[in-house]
């Protein structure tokens, strides 16, 4: 497997000039904007609380069949693009009718880049996972980004209704573990990220490029 | 000499403090008082000796007038606040003083099921003459502690209540009594398994028929909490102590419709005031048969004349109990003795017989229904009541007539053939045959009960339309964003759909009516006891009001209803309470009804279902009142489904506190509609007592069933359906009786 590390470096300059990530809102369904609860530069919060009950702000009301229906924030972030010519006016199903452009975070940004700058393995199935004994173990003693496993060293047990069927590495060279992505015995959903890998000559580089991030966003 | 000033001071200093706790810094210069026999105590061997022997006669006297007056001007929440205060007696110290010896058991302090809750054996001397008694009896209680932090000031968690019943049985195995004593704010609102509501149920339920001589003794009464331990024979209550059906403080928050935060400190003192919840009030509404009389502003840990007086009083009342049992000629001998000193002239025997037991059980019944009565609001007449009580006698002499005289004979004799027939039916078919021709020729098919097939025929589309449906427009399910539930015309939801949404299932609230026209065969509800009406026996202030609002825009006279019905053919009687009317709050009214209702159901052997629409919890505007309705209501229960009755519950929308506590939870069927919430206390009383969140579908039916509390999840759209199925298959052949 190759990792394309232009892009990386792309993605990087992206993240740069742009620390956003710009969120559309659009209608439901078709109706009448009645009213718009927020205005433009408005801060806006997405759902939160420990388990998301409390609902986040709300955005506009749009009416349909006399229902009027309140139309909130699923994110935070600040409101832009706002179309206030739709004011009482009847707008299609899909229509976008503000943006939510939500700060990255460094853990975010973090996050995104070792997504694509790993080698990914995935869940193949919906189960439960465990580290192989001897990769917990090492781990342990090591810790993350110093554990190295070659092509054919078993990585993990997929374990379903008790069930065990262990799965190996099947990549050529020697790769370090970087990041873990599941804690045991949750239930993964198939294709969900298990375990992030990165090729040992390209850990270096990985690691200063995660410094340069951490030292240029602010941590929130 | 100089020790016992020393020792006088400490004690002065404690009285002080004690006073100023209660009485508040401002009262008559308390606060002054305790500063300055702090100063002399903290460097008492720096005064003179004169000085100190002065400064001790002058306190002596300024304090004895402060307790005076402080006694004089005692407001009800002073008295709670007596109740709360650390240097109150507690339950440890009455295991100490009142009782000769004793062992805990199921742990000791910190180590322990549930700290709040203490249960032990406890041994009472009782001296006649110059002979010495031994009584043994179970002490089971709360335990405040005398401010412990792990007690939870006397909070019975779950478990600490079941830890109570289990030594309940263990001293009905034994054969001795049981002595409860109440020093509770509440139960701990959680519903971890067995849940707070659940576990006070079974406990009433199982109280209801306790096969031994029981005495309650109330220091804080608060509401559930104390009722899992307070279905007793005898009731009494210490003078400065309080019962009632909430605290104070949270009576205020629901008063000034708080959702957050504490309420202000006047409507909590008028709130206090408006409970009716001090000893004279309960003994007044006779939910309390005696008062212990107290020193001045309560006993405190080291007054021992009042630990006397109480043993004096629990052995008494014991007696009583155990007297009633046996000869009214015994029991009024032992009443003329009036003993108040500890020197009795009489032991008692504290065990019973068979047959004592049989009274001892009556008794409680008799006392308990009989309780809160005079409350009741009923239009009188003479004629009518002598009408109904007639009615009353003659179904009952009817019904023991059809069910158990001739059901017995023809019962037995059909076992006796079947028996014939299957073990020899060869032989003697012959012979059997022709009897069994006469037999049937003679009594006829028609035997009693005409338990329906197991088809329910489909009635004609209803022709009730809910109000709710008559508008045009489109709602949103409230689940919509979870599962991308389509808008939902409105005539179609109240209509087609029941109110249930096609998509998610999540159900909206339906008025009560239409259960009554949608779930029972045409034309068959009969309501009955109507007139009984819900009143203000405790005036509370500004209550009256909003009761004829309720009344006015109901039109009906108590959050219960109860009527004779029919589904599918099987004949009921049920009760409903509705939420229209005060959000389906319980009060004397209502738990007449139930009571009444259930014996109906008792005396004509039928099935007893009750609907919840929604029920708010004891109405607290009736205080006390509202509160022994649960003991009252769930010996009822008892008495049905002993006598061999079916007693199905239903929930639907919010069933919280107190009836969930009591006569609905200790139902042994219970279901839910889907989308129906129930438990012990809301979300906002559960972060004030226990400091934590509760997830926002802690109170769901899913939830409910999965802790165990309900039978299943009904879907409304299928109520009548399900409700039919439930009766053949949970009644089967004992549907009209065991």
């Amino acid at each position: 497997m190759k990792i394309e590390y232009q892009n990386l470096n792309k993605l990087l300059q992206k993240f740069k000039t742009n620390p956003y990530k710009t969120f559309k809102v659009t209608t439901p369904h078709t109706g009448y904007i009645k009213e718009f609860k927020v205005k433009e530069g408005d801060e806006v919060k997405g759902p939160s609380g420990k388990w998301l009950e409390k609902p986040g702000t709300p955005l506009f009301v749009l009416e349909r069949e006399r229902n009027p229906k309140i139309i909130r924030a699923h994110i935070n972030g600040i409101v832009q693009n706002l179309r206030t010519d739709l004011l009482n006016k009847f707008v299609e199903a899909e229509e976008v009718i503000l943006e939510i452009k939500h700060p990255l975070s460094q853990k975010e940004i973090i996050s995104e880049i070792l997504l694509s700058a790993l080698y990914i393995i995935r869940a193949p199935e919906t189960a439960r996972y465990i580290l192989s004994p001897a990769l917990s173990a090492k781990l342990e003693r090591e810790g993350l980004g110093r554990v190295k496993v070659k092509k054919g060293d078993e990585l993990l047990i997929m374990t379903f209704m008790k069930r065990e069927t262990p799965i190996y590495f099947t990549e050529e060279g020697t790769f370090v573990v970087y990041n873990l992505y599941f804690s045991p015995f949750q239930v993964v959903e198939r294709d969900s990220p298990l375990i992030g890998l990165c090729p040992e000559d390209r850990l270096p580089y990985l690691q200063k490029i995660i410094e340069r991030i951490k030292e240029e966003w602010p941590n929130s | 000499m100089k020790i016992e000033w020393h020792r006088k001071l400490k004690n002065f200093l404690d009285t002080a403090i004690y006073i100023r706790d209660i009485k508040g810094e401002d009262f008559l210069n308390i606060g002054a008082l305790a500063e300055e026999i702090s100063k002399v105590y903290d460097n008492f061997y720096s005064y003179k000796e004169s000085f100190i022997q002065e400064f001790i006669k002058n306190t002596e006297a300024q304090l004895n007038y402060i307790l005076e007056e402080a006694e004089r001007t005692l407001t009800p929440y002073e008295i709670v606040k007596i109740t709360r205060h650390p240097q109150r007696f507690t339950l440890q110290d009455i295991l100490e003083n009142v009782y000769d010896s004793y062992m805990e058991l199921g742990g000791e302090e910190e180590l322990n099921i549930d700290p709040a809750v203490v249960c032990a054996k406890a041994m009472l001397i009782r001296k006649v003459g110059n002979d010495f008694y031994f009584h043994q009896v179970m002490v089971i209680g709360h335990e405040k502690g005398h401010g412990e932090e792990f007690r939870q000031g006397g909070s019975a968690k779950p478990w600490g209540n079941e830890k109570a019943l289990r030594y309940m049985r263990m001293a009905e195995t034994e054969g001795i009594p049981i002595h409860f004593f109440i020093f509770t704010p509440g139960a701990y609102p959680i519903e971890d398994y067995p849940g707070a509501a659940q576990q006070i149920a079974r406990n009433l339920y199982y109280m209801a028929k306790l096969k031994v001589p029981t005495v309650a003794f109330i220091s804080e009464g608060g509401s559930g909490g104390a009722e899992a331990i307070g279905l007793a024979d005898i009731r009494l209550m210490a003078e400065k102590g309080y019962y009632s059906v909430i605290s104070p403080e949270g009576a205020a928050a629901i008063e000034a419709k708080l959702k957050e935060g504490r309420p202000p400190r006047e409507l909590v003192e008028k709130c206090a005031r408006s409970l009716k919840l001090t000893a004279q009030d309960n003994l007044k509404f006779g939910t309390i048969d005696k008062i212990i009389p107290e020193p001045p502003l309560g006993a405190r840990q080291k007054d021992y004349e009042f630990f006397k007086r109480l043993k004096i009083e629990l052995i008494r009342a014991t007696d009583e109990v155990v007297l009633k049992t046996r000869s009214i000629k015994l029991l009024r001998r032992y009443a003329l003795s009036k003993q108040e000193t500890e020197d009795f002239k009489y032991f008692v025997n504290w065990e019973l017989d068979e047959d004592e037991i049989e009274i001892l059980i009556e008794n409680r019944y008799k006392k308990y229904r009989k309780m809160t009565q005079w409350a009741v609001n009923q239009p009188k007449g003479f004629f009518k009541s002598v009408f109904a009580a007639g009615h009353n006698l003659g179904l009952k002499f009817k019904n023991e007539l059809k069910y158990k005289i001739l059901k017995r004979g023809h019962k037995s004799f059909k076992k006796f053939l079947d028996e014939l027939t299957s073990e020899s039916s060869l032989l003697l078919k012959p012979v059997s045959d022709p009897v069994k021709t006469v037999y049937n020729l003679i009594v006829g098919k028609k035997s009693p009960p005409k338990i329906p097939t197991t088809v329910l025929t489909e009635e004609e589309t209803p022709t009730y339309v809910s109000p709710l449906a008559l508008e045009d427009r489109t709602v949103t399910c409230p689940q919509a964003e979870k599962y991308g539930c389509p808008d939902i015309w409105v005539p179609d939801l109240y209509g087609e759909f029941c109110g249930v949404c096609p998509n998610c299932g999540y159900h909206f609230p339906l008025e009560y009516k239409w259960y009554l026209n949608n779930i029972f065969d045409k034309g068959s509800v009969k309501m009955f006891n109507e007139e009984i009406a819900s009143g203000n026996p405790l005036e509370f202030e500004g209550y009256a009001e909003r009761l004829k609002l309720a009344r006015e825009k109901t039109g009906l006279n108590s959050a219960l209803l109860s009527f004779e019905a029919k589904i599918g053919g099987i004949s009921l009687v049920a009760v409903m309470l509705i939420a229209e009317f005060r959000q389906g709050t319980f009060g004397v009214a209502e738990g007449e009804k139930f009571i009444r209702a259930i014996e109906l159901a008792k005396i004509t052997r039928r099935p007893f279902l009750a609907l919840v629409h929604t029920t708010g919890g004891i109405r607290i505007h009736e205080g006390t009142l509202g509160v022994v309705q649960m003991p009252r209501c769930t010996m009822a229960v008892r008495d049905y489904v002993d006598a061999g009755g079916l007693y199905i519950v239903v929930y639907d929308n919010n069933s919280y506190a107190g009836p969930v506590a009591s006569f609905l939870g200790s139902a042994p069927y219970q279901f839910a509609l889907k989308s129906t919430r129930l438990g012990f206390a809301g979300p906002r009383v559960i972060r004030e007592t226990t400091g934590q969140d509760v997830p926002p579908d802690y109170h769901s039916a899913e939830n409910a069933l999965k802790r165990g509390h309900i039978q299943g999840i009904w879907d409304r759209r299928e109520l009548r359906k399900k409700l039919f199925t439930a009766l053949l298959t949970m009644g089967g052949k004992n549907l009209y009786y065991r």
